[in-house]
């Protein structure tokens, strides 16, 4: 992403907010499953939501640069409280639930991050990854809430705008993550190009220097976390409502690992990075299906290696650098 | 009363292993900051070089293990010079990430290699079975574990108190570039510890097998609780792994035994509170 060089600082806000032909042309061609491969609709959901948890990620990692291992916490939690909110409460008009378990995770985010914004470095990460296996822990022992290892079932929200059903062939479905995906994304353009996006990005590049400009960082990374763990959430009550159940894996430490390597693989710091990461990570995994999982694992684990060896900025950052080397030379 | 004492025993001795498997991590991250997740893989790969000197080429167990030290050590500077040194000065992330990816093509390998059953080790008959002083129930060979651990904490604490070149890790440890401009190569000093500490987790997997198994997810499973060690521990601190793994194995199997509902809870619940308390760990002086 090459920034204009000005002088005028409105400019150079507004500059990198305006959209581009191929944003726009990015965004038709993933609606294009919806009139190709209406069997691969299930699927072209999952990726949708798993691009939205990884967008999630991207905010607090790519932006304000903060590692955590235990991300998927927030995606249980928005996808076990949207699964509660129909069984328990009957609550079950699909929009309001996804809001709901959205500030339910940003709830739990605020709080992680009073806590995370005290620890750096590895610190950060056994923190991180102990308070996901605590979740995932909690989880399983609450039978009564959770289901435990069993999960919850048969969750059926009503029809979006009490007319569209979840039909079969997740058609709706599609069109629902989609939306939401899209939306979040908008806000999420805005707030990373807002003068608060750019305080979290010096943060990241120097975390010593931004307080002595006067930033207030501890207060900044509680805000990006909360934003993150809301974002979690919304993706994990889509999966509760899309597919209508709720299982232990929706916060296991396996969820929390592959969405930072969706996320690596497409590029941080980019917001399309998880998008094209978790396209890429999942159509893959589905056309493996009958490979050894073993096998699929190591393949995973030469494609990060060459990732973090040779295209820092993954394949959304090797794409664009490919880009403005080739506008340069013609 | 002699129940309480047989798993505190018991705990010592999964202490102590777990202590020969993460001591190399703790120094080589006081040194260098290098978070390598793929320790776990050089431990997993010394426990499936015994298992394998044993069953092709008929080595007794206790032969293994020197072999095992020395190899995974010696293949251990290997990605240490290819892989590792170009992300000294990268970000924490590009490290996880990296070595990550050899956790999960060392799982692969493994299972592609010898399988994914359970691997066993073939014991000389003198460490089997167990002996009951006092009523007390003693395993022979949670006794020879003990034994290893303590002869290694006791020649890691003398090599680094005692030695010119322990002198230059620590030097390393506290302020590398003060060290670098003393004139100690520290590039050296880090080769070295790598390969050694990197050894002790091949010899630690070797022993490992007998208690606690031995299949290609090793590395995933004990990672996590080898990076608990090391950073409950305090990086750099040889003292801290060894109090920390102690701890751990103590309060893990005694949590097992007495409430094993609660699960790996505990555990997990000690180490966030400590680390929010002392992010450096308990002996660490750095971050």
């Amino acid at each position: 992403m090459a920034t204009p060089i000005t002088t005028d600082p409105r400019r150079a806000i507004a500059e990198p907010l305006r959209w581009r032909w191929y944003e726009a042309a990015f965004w038709l061609v993933l609606l294009l499953p919806y009139l190709l491969f209406p069997t691969y609709l299930a699927l072209a959901s999952q990726i949708a939501i798993a691009a939205l948890f990884a967008l999630s990620l991207d905010l607090i990692l790519g932006y304000a640069g903060v590692i955590s291992l235990g991300h998927a916490a927030f995606f249980g939690i928005g996808a076990y409280f949207a699964a509660i909110l129909v069984q328990r409460w009957g609550w079950r008009e699909p929009f309001s639930g996804l809001l709901l378990s959205g500030a339910v995770a940003a709830a739990a985010g605020y709080v992680a991050a009073l806590l995370i914004v005290k620890v750096s470095r590895l610190a950060l990460l056994m923190v991180t990854l102990g308070m996901g296996v605590l979740l995932g822990e909690a989880a399983n022992q609450l039978g009564w809430l959770t289901g435990g290892n069993d999960g919850l079932h048969e969750i059926a929200v009503l029809p979006l705008f009490g007319r569209f059903t979840f039909d079969l062939y997740g058609r709706t479905a599609f069109l629902y993550a989609f939306a939401v995906l899209l939306l979040l994304f908008l806000a999420a353009r805005r707030i990373v190009q807002s003068p608060f996006g750019l305080s979290l990005r010096g943060l990241r590049e120097n975390a010593a220097r931004m307080p002595a400009l006067g930033t207030p960082n501890r207060r900044r990374l509680r805000t990006i976390y909360t934003i993150a763990a809301f974002y979690a959430g919304v993706a994990g009550a889509l999966l509760t409502q899309t597919i209508g159940s709720v299982a232990l894996e929706a916060l296991g430490f396996q969820r929390s690992a592959e969405v930072l390597i969706m996320l690596v693989l497409g590029g941080t710091g980019r917001l399309y990075g998880g998008i094209v990461g978790s396209i890429l990570f999942l159509v893959a995994r589905d056309q493996l299906a009958d490979m050894n999982p073993q096998y699929w694992f190591f393949w995973i684990g030469l494609l990060l290696i060459l990732v973090v060896l040779f295209i820092p900025g993954g394949i959304v950052g090797g794409v664009a650098k490919l880009w403005t080397r080739i506008g340069r030379g013609s | 009363m002699t129940h309480l004492l047989g798993v505190l025993f018991d705990g010592l001795a999964y202490g102590m292993l777990l202590f020969v498997l993460s001591v190399g991590l703790s120094v080589t991250m006081g040194l260098m900051g290098f978070v390598n997740l793929a320790h776990s893989a050089f431990a997993m790969l010394g426990g499936y070089l015994s298992v394998t000197l044993m069953q092709r080429a008929g080595v007794p167990f206790l032969a293994t293990l020197p072999i095992a030290f020395v190899l995974v050590g010696a293949f251990s500077t290997i990605f240490e010079r290819t892989l590792y040194r170009p992300l000294y000065l990268a970000g924490e992330l590009d490290q996880v990430l990296l070595t990550i990816g050899l956790v999960l093509m060392a799982i692969a390998s493994c299972a592609y290699l010898w399988g994914t059953q359970q691997q066993g080790v073939n014991l000389p008959p003198y460490l089997f079975g167990r002996f009951s002083p006092f009523g007390i129930d003693l395993g022979y060979y949670r006794l020879f574990l003990i034994a290893v651990g303590a002869v290694i904490a006791v020649a890691l604490v003398f090599g680094l108190e005692r030695t010119r070149f322990g002198a230059q890790i620590r030097a390393a440890v506290d302020n590398q570039r003060m060290a670098r401009g003393l004139g100690i190569d520290v590039n050296r000093v880090f080769a070295l510890t790598f390969a050694v500490g990197s050894g002790l987790a091949g010899l630690g997997g070797a022993l490992a097998i007998n208690m606690v198994g031995l299949d290609p997810n090793f590395a995933t499973k004990y990672l996590v609780y080898v990076l608990l060690v090391v950073s409950v521990g305090g990086l750099g601190s040889v003292g801290g792994t060894f109090a920390a793994a102690v701890l751990l194995g103590i309060s893990d199997v005694a949590g097992k035994y007495y409430v094993p509902e609660a699960g790996a809870f505990i555990i997990y619940a000690v180490m966030v509170a400590l680390l929010l308390w002392r992010p450096a760990g308990l002996f660490g002086r750095r971050v």
